[in-house]
């Protein structure tokens, strides 16, 4: 098991904050949405496979967005698409993250212009945490996009910044006890 | 095998040349143009004679011209049997855009024909599912029409930017 | 009862969705509703103000197999401009659009089987895949969508090594072909699961319009390369090879994935005899025009695509831009025969049929 192999043979306990254990493990076991869009899906499914092999950062499909931690948006996300992709949000349980996959769903990518039936960049209607651009970007591009997402979750502390809902009651809390002095 | 002006001549002589003309441009492939109301026994007959045997049909395209204010329909016919092809074209006015499906005839066009109602705004008689295909059905306007505007917002989505 | 398949779903190729109307688990009615990756592929050949823009808008339809779209693209302008395109030329853009004709099998019959829980073949296509992908991209640059043939030529000249890269490839992808039959065309397993299901009699076929290895599984021998000979096509020797029943009935999901099968062999066929009388001098951008201006005229021009017969249908106005392109993909017909061939059907079988017809939603959408 790579990092902890052999390192804690003397005794079976290990002190860590819980932040950082939660952190841990959440990094590496992203679990994907098996969801795939345009040509990107294309480039998403040979990374999954046998050359570039996502499995071995922990990274997985899942067919429901109930068991998925993380959705790649790969491809370009249309009108008619667009209220379902923030339907299969909503139905992914927190935390959950989402990678933007390819120009296309950063900002319209090639069909910007004239494009009257594509949505300009997936953020439009869901939070995006990582971006990866390219048309369509390298198996390793997206692999580096799972690596930078690994690093915000590392940053990440239990009342973070990523819980807006939590971060606004706690603003309202200290008001309060402001009015309060 | 039968070459274009064959085939136009072998329409001829079943339908007259009032409904009928064969034309063709400076490059590509020569069309027969074919009044609106006639297209579907055209289109039966091409099918169904031994020598033509047109059993399949390729394509279906819907083309805006908004010069003459009319909108056309392309028909590409192939056949198997005999390998030979021919494009058939409907013109109509853009104020009256009704063609005769040819949707019994040949069940491709089910799909091509919404399409085209999709795209340009021509409108299929007698088609069993007349509804668009590709764009959502509470869309505004046709995207392929030379005038076409991009409506801003699409369920409160912008479109543009 | 009615349910819902897609547009999410692990085994629908993309955003597809599927109206089913069951009785119990038979299917009474399918409805297709498609156009969730619209990307207005027509509006932008008309907005381009040069034919050669288009080009990597064709790759972007289906971009499974887009060497095959940009080559029926290229002939049917070149068609219109009445240009000759040198013999070099026309040698290399057949062995790259046999080679991808090869990764496009290879991808269909991978996920044909992981849709019906064969996860191994799925990993030994994306392998021999992986190797073609490694001679377009030293040859293009790329690795999915190429950009690479141009009007009247190609982009640039090809790696010094095409040639022996593509040959040694040939030699490997052959014991594979083998081993991937062992393991998935003769397995019981697979065979229940898609011997005697969706069977697509030749006439309906025909009628719907079916091309390709849909219709060539139905046992109607019709190949484009043959039939209606474009590019050099007509000086190879292979065969078409066509669904012959010999698990269940003629035009089952067998016959079709078989079929996708034995014509990898042939198209490796093609590119030994291609490769063999290739002239290895000669400047491949000599004939690429500088201003594409076409007469007035319009054109339906057809190629052979892994999935069956594209056909580009091209309106000149004498103007720097086509005044309409409409593109004929085999995807948008064979998904409009499912119906067809799906009623009746159990509803474990729809991933069957829905993977045995192989299609590719960027190009049923365009």
């Amino acid at each position: 098991m790579g990092m902890l192999d052999k390192k804690y043979h003397d005794s079976n306990i290990i002190i860590v904050s819980l932040e950082k254990a939660l952190n841990w493990a959440r990094k590496n076991s992203l679990w994907y949405e098996q969801f795939g869009l345009a040509c990107c899906a294309i480039e998403m499914m040979a990374t999954a496979a046998s050359r570039y092999d996502f499995d071995r950062f922990g990274i997985l499909p899942r067919s429901s967005p109930r068991q998925a931690d993380v959705m790649i948006v790969a491809g370009t996300v249309t009108l008619k698409m667009a209220s379902r992709i923030e339907r299969l949000y909503e139905q992914m349980s927190e935390p959950r993250y989402v990678i933007s996959m390819g120009s296309c769903s950063n900002c319209g990518g090639p069909y910007w212009e004239h494009g009257y039936h594509v949505l300009k960049g997936v953020d439009k209607v869901i939070p995006v945490d990582v971006y990866v651009p390219g048309c369509p970007p390298r198996p390793e591009a997206l692999l580096e996009g799972f690596l930078k997402l690994q690093e915000k979750i590392t940053g990440e502390t239990i009342i973070g910044e990523k819980d807006k809902d939590l971060e606004a009651v706690k603003a309202e809390i200290i008001d309060s006890n402001k009015d309060e002095d | 095998m039968k070459t274009p002006e064959e085939i136009f001549e072998h329409l001829t002589s079943q339908f007259g040349e009032d409904e009928l003309s064969f034309e063709s441009r400076d490059i590509g492939q020569p069309w027969i143009a074919v009044q609106a109301s006639k297209i579907r026994e055209v289109s039966k007959f091409l099918r169904d004679e031994p020598d033509l045997l047109f059993n399949t049909l390729m394509c279906l395209s819907g083309v805006h011209y908004p010069k003459e204010e009319e909108l056309g329909v392309a028909y590409h016919l192939n056949s198997t049997r005999h390998n030979h092809s021919i494009a058939l074209k409907v013109r109509v006015p853009e104020n009256e855009p009704n063609v005769p499906s040819v949707e019994s005839i040949w069940k491709t066009a089910n799909w091509h024909e919404r399409e085209a109602w999709d795209m340009t705004g021509v409108v299929f008689d007698d088609h069993p599912n007349h509804k668009r295909i590709l764009l959502p059905e509470d869309w505004e306007g046709h995207p392929l029409r030379k005038d076409y505007v991009q409506q801003e917002f699409y369920q409160g989505i912008p479109t543009g930017e | 009862m009615t349910i819902n398949m897609g547009p999410q779903h692990p085994s629908t190729h993309g955003v597809l969705r599927l109206e089913l109307d069951l009785d119990g688990e038979v299917i009474k009615n399918t409805r297709p509703n498609i156009g969730y990756l619209h990307r207005c592929f027509e509006k932008y050949a008309e907005k381009m103000d040069d034919y050669s823009k288009v080009v990597p808008y064709t790759d972007r339809m289906d971009y499974v197999s887009a060497m095959n779209q940009e080559h029926g693209y290229v002939i049917a302008v070149e068609r219109m401009l009445e240009l000759e395109v040198p013999e070099r030329v026309e040698y290399i853009r057949v062995i790259l659009a046999e080679l991808q004709r090869i990764a496009s099998h290879l991808l269909g019959i991978g996920t044909f089987g992981l849709d019906l829980g064969a996860f191994t073949p799925f990993l030994y296509c994306f392998t021999e895949r992986e190797k073609i992908l490694d001679i377009f991209e030293r040859t293009s640059g790329a690795r999915l969508l190429y950009n690479y043939f141009a009007i009247g030529g190609l982009i640039k000249d090809v790696h010094p090594d095409f040639k022996k890269d593509t040959a040694e490839f040939t030699k490997t992808l052959r014991p594979v072909i083998k081993e991937l039959n062992d393991l998935l065309s003769t397995n019981q397993i697979f065979i229940k699961r898609t011997a005697n299901i969706g069977v697509l009699p030749e006439k309906v076929a025909l009628n719907y319009g079916a091309s390709g290895p849909v219709l060539r599984g139905s046992g109607v021998e019709w190949d484009l390369r043959k039939n209606d000979p474009y590019s050099i096509y007509d000086r190879f020797e292979f065969d078409i090879p066509t669904g012959m029943g010999e698990v269940g009935t003629i035009g089952d999901c067998w016959d079709r994935y078989i079929v996708r099968v034995r014509e990898m062999e042939q198209s490796l066929r093609i590119i030994e005899q291609a490769l063999d009388s290739m002239p290895d001098e000669g400047d491949v951008t000599e004939a690429v025009p500088k201003r594409i201006r076409p007469k007035e005229g319009e054109l339906y021009a057809r190629t052979e695509t892994p999935r069956g017969e594209l056909g580009y249908y091209i309106i000149s106005d004498k103007s720097a831009s086509p005044y309409r392109v409409k593109a004929r993909a085999p995807s948008f017909v064979h998904l409009g025969l499912l119906p067809a061939i799906s009623k009746g059907a159990l509803i474990a079988d729809m991933v069957a049929i829905v993977g045995s017809i192989d299609i590719v939603l960027g190009e049923v959408d365009r």
